[in-house]
């Protein structure tokens, strides 16, 4: 591993993949809680126009010029789809198809009119298509750097204007807060983040750089803060390890060792997370139901046993069963092992049947007064 | 015509543009109607994955498998997303965006371990190329159809079918999910079979127009036509007319410029989207703005007769209804006061008597259309 990490080219695509493991992360929080998930699918795939125009202004490979390119057309991408909602009839899903897939179209028949021009480091554009990690420069690392630097500096500026934007728009207005400027701000920073992912996943994946990072961190953060931070962790840990994996391996492009990683850490974070796991959640309600069902059949053996004045009433089985409409064998085993029946025989008959202990009596009384104190 | 026309390389090129619009253009009509259209960007993207695991499976590059495994994959996308949502662990939208891109990197990883040198190729899933469908023949009744031509004519021929038959089905769950469900024409499994659809017509236009175009085809004629009309069977026709303009247009524009003729094609979708947006006879920019034009003026007109009929034959009417006196009872500025007197005069709703207005029986009948409307005729 040490050995890995002192490689050049390696050491460059880890350090690319921190910056952009860092500002999708962040940025990717706030899209997601503003519900605008979909928004970066749509700038990602927007840049590509604007990455041709920047190649062909600057008349070949220029990271500084591709970069403002595709920032202007991701821009551009996000004022057409506000037009398009806010000026017709149109909802958001559409407008983002429309943007996505028109933006998108100009940037093939770009890309095309490239090709047919017969340059010959037309090369270097195809790997934004997917990311070609590898071909990251130490000149294209320090605008990464500054680009991240600076989107993370913005957030600092602006946290509690962001935070309250994000979770209460209305009353960031009544506020007088220019709410209109800082989603504008907070839509722009996506296209940021889009153009620090161009070289590492891609425009096609850089959609699941903005959500899934974001996703993962919204299941265990309780605050915009905690989950900026673990956003931004998690975008770090995924990008590394699918930048190396692919610096590393058979010429894999990084886009998608990038994303599945992401997307792993999702699934095991929306299964896992503390509390809110959904395999906590199964095995809460699980035993729920089983307390539950073991109070019902309390109850019933209680009422039986109240109804033939009889605090040690032996109540058959069958009888429990017939009350409850299934097999309650293995609840009745479980309240023996609380203590609170136990196993009796009643002669003559030779089938199984159930008594109340004074712990059962007393457990019994508790939860009725308790569902009568309920219904109250 | 016959062999001649589908042995020349123009028309199957148009042709097969024009059939995927169609094709997409049925199903993408409801998917924008019912907020679905990111969805087929999910399922385009990630019947990638579908593409490759058949051909790992069986070998096949093209055909009814394949478009029956695409349909497949398409489903899976849906019902994971859904699956995804229901969850709540993630929003809706989010879930969209957590899905596809997964299935769409596992698909582009098989390509590179398992089909370097095969013709899917990850430029060809992206981009398409619809340039050379008319290399690729088959023999039907005599005569050497183009393959592609062949699959996405099927295809469409099998959305028109399906839109024609369930009509009346699609309309009432899309407009009206719950009546639908009362009804029992089950929503649920019809919005599975539009989407099934969608995938199948993603594979079937996949080597003409790659998967990110087909988008463009799904969503953009649909809402550009939904811009323009109203009717459900008008916007499924208008939506079919702007594919097939847009892929002769793109066509032309693609072969003048020497460009990517499948991205021409889509981005000539857009070129009449934003004509539909700027000048739709009812939803249009210009046209909206002349409505509102037209109701301020209108509003301006109604005052002014309202306030002259409020003080006719009164007291003070020598002091309110004066010539300068507008200016300060309506709030207006001088300029405007001016305005609308000059139009109120011109539309005889008002006349001068020196410095005394006079309202007409015509600007009497828009006061009392406002102050009393109960007396308004019956329509």
């Amino acid at each position: 591993m040490l050995e890995l990490l002192s490689d050049y080219t390696v050491r460059n695509v880890a350090l690319g993949a921190a910056f952009l493991g860092t500002i999708s992360g962040v940025l990717g929080t706030f899209a997601v809680l503003r519900r605008q998930s979909l928004l970066g699918d749509a700038l990602s795939h927007a840049a590509l126009p604007g990455i041709c125009i920047g190649f062909i202004l600057a008349g070949g490979r220029s990271f500084g010029a591709t970069l403002l390119g595709a920032l202007a057309s991701g821009a551009l991408a996000a004022l057409a789809v506000l037009v398009l909602t806010r000026g017709s009839r149109l909802k958001t899903d559409a407008a983002l198809g429309i943007t996505l897939s028109v933006f998108f179209a100009a940037g093939v028949v770009l890309l095309t009119h490239i090709q047919a021009g017969g340059n010959a480091s037309q090369g270097g554009l195809e790997s934004f298509l997917f990311g070609q990690a590898a071909a990251i420069l130490r000149s294209d690392l320090w605008i990464m750097g500054g680009v991240t630097l600076g989107a993370l500096a913005l957030v600092a500026a602006l946290w509690k204007e962001f935070k309250l934007v994000t979770f209460d728009p209305v009353f960031a207005a009544t506020l007088g807060l220019p709410v209109v400027a800082l989603e504008v701000a907070l839509t722009v920073m996506i296209a940021l983040a889009v153009v620090v992912g161009l070289q590492m996943v891609g425009v096609i994946l850089m959609a699941a750089m903005v959500i899934a990072p974001a996703a993962a961190a919204r299941q265990w953060s309780r605050s915009l803060g905690g989950m900026v931070i673990s956003a931004a962790l998690v975008g770090i840990a995924s990008g590394v390890f699918g930048a190396v994996l692919s610096a590393t391996g058979r010429g894999l492009a990084t886009g998608p060792l990038i994303v599945l990683a992401a997307s792993t850490i999702v699934l095991a974070a929306i299964m896992l997370a503390p509390g809110r796991g959904i395999v906590w959640s199964f095995l809460r309600q699980r035993a729920q139901s089983r307390q539950l069902r073991g109070r019902q059949v309390l109850t019933t053996l209680y009422r039986l046993a109240a109804s033939h004045d009889d605090p040690a009433y032996p109540a058959e089985e069958g009888t429990v069963n017939s009350y409850h409409g299934l097999a309650t064998r293995r609840v009745l085993s479980g309240l023996a092992r609380r203590g609170l029946v136990r196993a009796v025989v009643h002669a003559p008959e030779v089938t199984p049947h159930w008594e109340l202990t004074p712990a059962g009596l007393a457990e019994a009384r508790r939860a009725i007064a308790e569902f009568e104190g309920d219904r109250a | 015509m016959g062999t001649g026309l589908l042995d020349d390389p123009t028309f199957a090129i148009v042709a097969t543009g024009a059939l995927v619009g169609i094709a997409a253009s049925m199903l993408g009509t409801f998917l924008v109607l019912r907020g679905n259209s990111m969805l087929s960007d999910a399922i385009s993207h990630s019947i990638v994955f579908g593409i490759v695991v058949v051909w790992l499976l069986t070998g096949a590059q093209a055909g009814p498998v394949q478009i029956v495994g695409a349909a497949a994959t398409g489903l899976l996308t849906v019902f994971l997303t859904e699956a995804l949502a229901r969850t709540q662990r993630v929003k809706d939208d989010a879930a969209i965006g957590l899905v596809f891109p997964v299935l769409f990197s596992i698909g582009v990883i098989l390509i590179a371990i398992y089909a370097r040198n095969i013709h899917i190729d990850e430029h060809t899933v992206l981009l398409g190329e619809i340039g050379f469908v008319w290399l690729d023949t088959v023999e039907l009744f005599g005569a050497r159809v183009p393959q592609a031509l062949l699959t996405i004519g099927a295809m469409a021929a099998i959305n028109v079918l399906f839109v024609t038959l369930l009509y009346k089905e699609l309309k009432l769950s899309t407009f009206d999910p719950a009546l639908a469900k009362a009804l029992g024409l089950m929503p649920g499994l019809l919005s599975y079979a539009l989407l099934g659809l969608t995938s199948a017509t993603a594979v079937a236009a996949f080597d003409a127009v790659g998967a990110v175009l087909f988008i463009a085809f799904v969503i953009v004629p649909p809402s550009a036509a939904y811009l323009l009309t109203d009717r459900l069977w008008l916007m499924l026709v208008i939506g079919s007319a702007i594919s097939v303009a847009s892929s002769v247009s793109g066509y032309v524009l693609a072969l003048w410029l020497d460009v990517s003729i499948g991205g021409m094609m889509a981005l000539m979708t857009g070129a009449f989207l934003v004509a539909a947006f700027l000048f739709g006879p009812r939803y249009g920019v210009f046209a909206r703005r002349a409505a509102r034009h037209e109701r301020r003026l209108a509003n301006e007109a109604q005052a002014l007769a309202v306030h002259l009929f409020n003080h006719e034959g009164g007291p003070r009417e020598r002091q309110e209804n004066a010539v300068g006196a507008l200016g300060a009872h309506l709030h207006w500025d001088g300029a405007k006061a001016e305005r609308v007197l000059l139009r109120g005069l011109d539309r005889g709703l008002v006349v001068r008597d020196g410095e005394l207005l006079r309202l007409t029986e015509k600007g009497r009948a828009v006061a009392r259309e406002v102050l009393e409307p109960w007396h308004r005729p019956a329509l």
